[in-house]
């Protein structure tokens, strides 16, 4: 089962699957962005699986490489992301993102 | 109190069994260690992911994401890429999940966790995520991945030499956006000086 690719593409697809789902219906913001993550790194699973299963050694590096890219802007908009939820939170003292309708008064 | 230890007991419940078919292979039919791990890690990752977004407790959703991110190492371990599941654990598990954890004891209102989970759209949001598990695994299924089931072990010294031979640019792009999103961090973040809270 391991030496499948199929195996690791249908796993990360449900860690995705997992992560939209939460992205879609949770009230609180950093539980929409800690979803988020879910479906980076299922993205990711996916990346490094094509690459290790494929032909060369330079396919599994390159399909390393780029989950590795992949990190560092999912921590960057990790960073970026608490903090705005952080400013927001200041402002209207509340987590939870369906109360923000400032605009839809 | 119940309602609450039901995710908990569910998850256990889900990691047991999946455990016990993974010992069971392992014994009876005869499969390797391999096979037997990635059960396992597959079976902590999906059930800590639907943890994170299914539990009332947005403290323990966190928590779950970093038992999920641990398992996703594991499997990284197992497909053959060590430097991947190292700069997993310690880019998600170390510095993605404690920013997390200190956002969320940020933004704890006192009042209790609120009272609804979800927000209105849950339904059609589960069946949204629904549709897209069965498109990916139907994709899957209906394409031929080639004979690619020769795994290709990754040496570390040669991805170092691919990262700054071919990749320069992308590293050095890389770095800069984490650079700006440091900043911005601390711009968004910051208090403004002498006004409320």
């Amino acid at each position: 089962m391991s030496d499948s690719l199929d195996a690791y593409l249908v796993l990360s697809g449900m860690l995705f699957a997992i992560g939209s789902f939460g992205f879609l219906a949770r009230r609180n913001a950093i539980s929409m962005l800690m979803s988020i993550e879910l479906m980076l790194n299922g993205v990711n699973l996916s990346i490094v699986a094509f690459g290790a299963f494929g032909e060369s050694k330079a396919m599994a590096a390159q399909g390393s490489i780029i989950a590795l890219m992949v990190m560092a802007v999912a921590a960057a908009e990790a960073t970026v992301g608490l903090a705005i939820v952080i400013a927001i939170y200041r402002n209207r003292k509340t987590p939870l993102v369906d109360e923000y309708d400032a605009m839809r008064q | 109190m119940v309602r609450r230890l039901i995710p908990i007991v569910v998850g256990l419940a889900v990691l047991g069994i999946v455990t016990g078919i993974a010992a069971i292979m392992l014994v009876f039919l005869g499969q390797d260690w391999e096979d037997a791990l990635f059960w396992i890690f597959a079976a902590v990752m999906i059930g800590a992911g639907f943890m994170v977004v299914t539990m009332r407790d947005i403290i323990r959703c966190g928590l779950a994401m970093i038992v999920c991110f641990g398992a996703l190492a594991g499997i990284y371990v197992i497909i053959g890429a060590p430097l991947i599941a190292a700069a997993q654990v310690i880019v998600y598990i170390g510095a993605i999940s404690v920013l997390i954890l200190f956002a969320i004891m940020l933004t704890q209102t006192k009042d209790a966790p609120s009272r609804l989970v979800f927000q209105t759209q849950a339904v059609p949001a589960a069946i949204a995520s629904v549709v897209i598990a069965v498109v990916i695994a139907l994709a899957v299924a209906a394409t031929d991945w080639g004979e690619a089931a020769r795994r290709v072990r990754l040496a570390t010294d040669f991805m170092a030499s691919q990262l700054f031979d071919g990749y320069v640019l992308p590293f050095e792009i890389v770095s800069v956006l984490l650079l700006a999103a440091v900043i911005g961090g601390v711009y968004l973040a910051k208090r403004e000086t002498g006004g409320p809270s």
